[in-house]
């Protein structure tokens, strides 16, 4: 489903990732953990060429990812969560989940709403779909956020960091909506703090620390036995 | 003296050829109104190209924002109306007053349009991008709608300078406002009531956009101060045109997460 190779990511003279390789399988949930700088965000958003890698490719589906045609292929292929939930402002709710279904999907108005309906029930915020975003709390906008990325039917969602900008008391709202979503047969990638989600949820974890991957391995495994001493320090500064 | 400047008889001298003030009245709203449709085209056009990805045509842009910024409006319509003709190109004189004031009215409106796209949070781009838009569709749909409000007053504020920089036509002859009542008061000798009635008349079309403009700016400040600062990051779109040599620190250390005040687990 998602493959890259040696995918390396500079910014000026800082390497952010040195030689990237890996693959993540349909349907599977894949957590990327890893120190503050690491890049783990910057991998994540060189999965749908937010970043375009300095070296190293990237296939979707088999596909190779361009500058040409990046558009194109993420716009049938992955969705995105933000940190920042980038809601349009300027939209209420409802238009902020059709948007991306009418304007490029050719789905007709009527049936994205319909659409639109059905993921705001998954996210439970069905009453609020004419509000404006600026009116909600940051965990509902996070779920209109992850509404808007199932509402493209594609089978990979991107998160990145989508819980670190809420209110602890907001938390685990979005983490029980990504739960319940891990159950379907999305492809999930999710940069994440959350340990608990992380466990609960994962095929497998990746840790990242300097641009590398330093360990990964299914949740119990690595939460257990960690391999590396760069991930046993790691972990025992999160896990107390 | 002042009684001979504003004589009564001369303000009925001017009252009994206002029509004359009329027509330029229309010609000047005539052209104000098309070279304002010409500057928000060219404006929109190059304000969008450059806050773009491409420095090719960033350049350009700046190039003719710089050009028109920094070289007086009378020398640029003496150039169409003096030096063109020479190369075969003669226009009609209102033509020529439409395209030079909105030529020129365009590069300030670009930079207005510039600025309010630079406000809009780079995360919006990013998400219309993460969702497939193209980028001139996510330009559209999503950046432009959202700078509206913003860049109103000062647009306004340029449409109010595009229609005094129209009397510019006086001095080749365009038969607008201006110029009916410089060569109505030459003739007539009403110097004092011909240019105040043209100033009036100016005043009334201007004056209502001015006010509106503050209006709007001031209903602006108001609506940001009620609202409760977003919890969004305001990373300004401009980040996101950074090329790998221009890459600041603090840029990068945002991008990489390194950020030191970011929250970590």
């Amino acid at each position: 489903m998602i493959r890259m190779e040696h995918v390396s990511k500079s910014f000026g003279n800082l390497e952010v990732l040195k030689d990237i390789s890996l693959q993540v399988a349909e349907g599977e949930k894949l957590v990327i953990i890893g120190p503050s700088g690491s890049g783990k965000s910057t991998l994540v958003r060189c999965i749908n060429f937010l970043e375009l890698p300095t070296s190293g490719q990237v296939y979707i589906d088999g596909q190779q990812l361009t500058a040409k045609n990046r558009t194109k292929v993420v716009r049938n292929s992955s969705s995105m969560v933000f940190q920042q939930f980038n809601l349009y402002p300027h939209m209420t709710v409802l238009q902020n989940i059709t948007l991306a279904p009418t304007k490029l999907h050719h789905v007709p108005g009527k049936q994205a709403e319909e659409d639109a309906f059905k993921y705001l029930d998954i996210v439970g915020l069905r009453e609020k779909a004419h509000d404006y975003p600026a009116t909600l709390s940051g965990g509902q906008q996070q779920r209109v956020a992850i509404a808007r990325a199932l509402a493209t039917h594609h089978k990979i969602i991107l998160f990145d960091e989508p819980t670190s900008a809420l209110d602890p008391e907001t938390v685990q709202e979005v983490l029980d909506v990504m739960i319940r979503r891990s159950k379907e047969n999305i492809t999930m990638v999710v940069v994440t703090h959350e340990m608990g989600f992380a466990r609960m949820v994962a095929d497998r974890i990746l840790f990242i620390d300097e641009g590398t991957i330093v360990e990964e391995g299914p949740p119990d495994q690595f939460f257990e036995n960690p391999k590396n001493e760069r991930t046993k320090s790691f972990l025992g500064k999160i896990l107390r | 003296m002042w009684t001979s400047l504003f004589a009564p008889a001369k303000w009925q001298r001017l009252f009994r050829n206002l029509p004359v003030f009329g027509e330029g009245f229309l010609i000047t709203l005539q052209v104000a109104a098309l070279a304002l449709l010409l500057a928000l085209l060219v404006g929109i056009i190059l304000g969008v190209v450059s806050s773009g990805p491409s420095k090719i045509l960033r350049g350009i842009a700046r190039v003719y924002v710089e050009f028109f910024q920094n070289t007086p409006l009378v020398i640029q319509i003496f150039f169409y109306f003096n030096a063109l003709p020479y190369i075969g190109i003669m226009l009609p004189v209102k033509t020529l007053g439409v395209l030079g004031v909105g030529f020129y009215t365009g590069a300030y409106i670009s930079e207005v349009v510039r600025t309010g796209i630079l406000s809009i949070p780079i995360g919006q781009m990013e998400a219309a991008q993460s969702q497939g838009f193209p980028y001139l569709q996510a330009m559209r749909t999503i950046i432009l709608p959202q700078t509206i409000t913003i860049v109103l007053p000062p647009l306004t504020n340029q449409a109010v300078n595009l229609i005094k920089n129209t009397s510019i036509l006086a001095i080749i002859a365009g038969g607008d406002l201006m110029y009916r009542a410089d060569s109505w008061a030459n003739s007539s000798l009403a110097y004092g009531p011909a240019y105040i009635c043209a100033g009036f008349l100016y005043f009334v079309l201007c004056f209502p956009l001015s006010t509106f403009a503050r209006h709007m700016e001031e209903k602006i400040k108001k609506s940001q101060n009620q609202r409760p600062e977003p919890p969004t990051v305001n990373k300004p779109i401009k980040e996101q045109i950074r090329t790998d040599e221009d890459v600041s620190l603090s840029g990068l250390l945002r991008i990489s997460g390194m950020k030191p005040t970011r929250k970590e687990a």
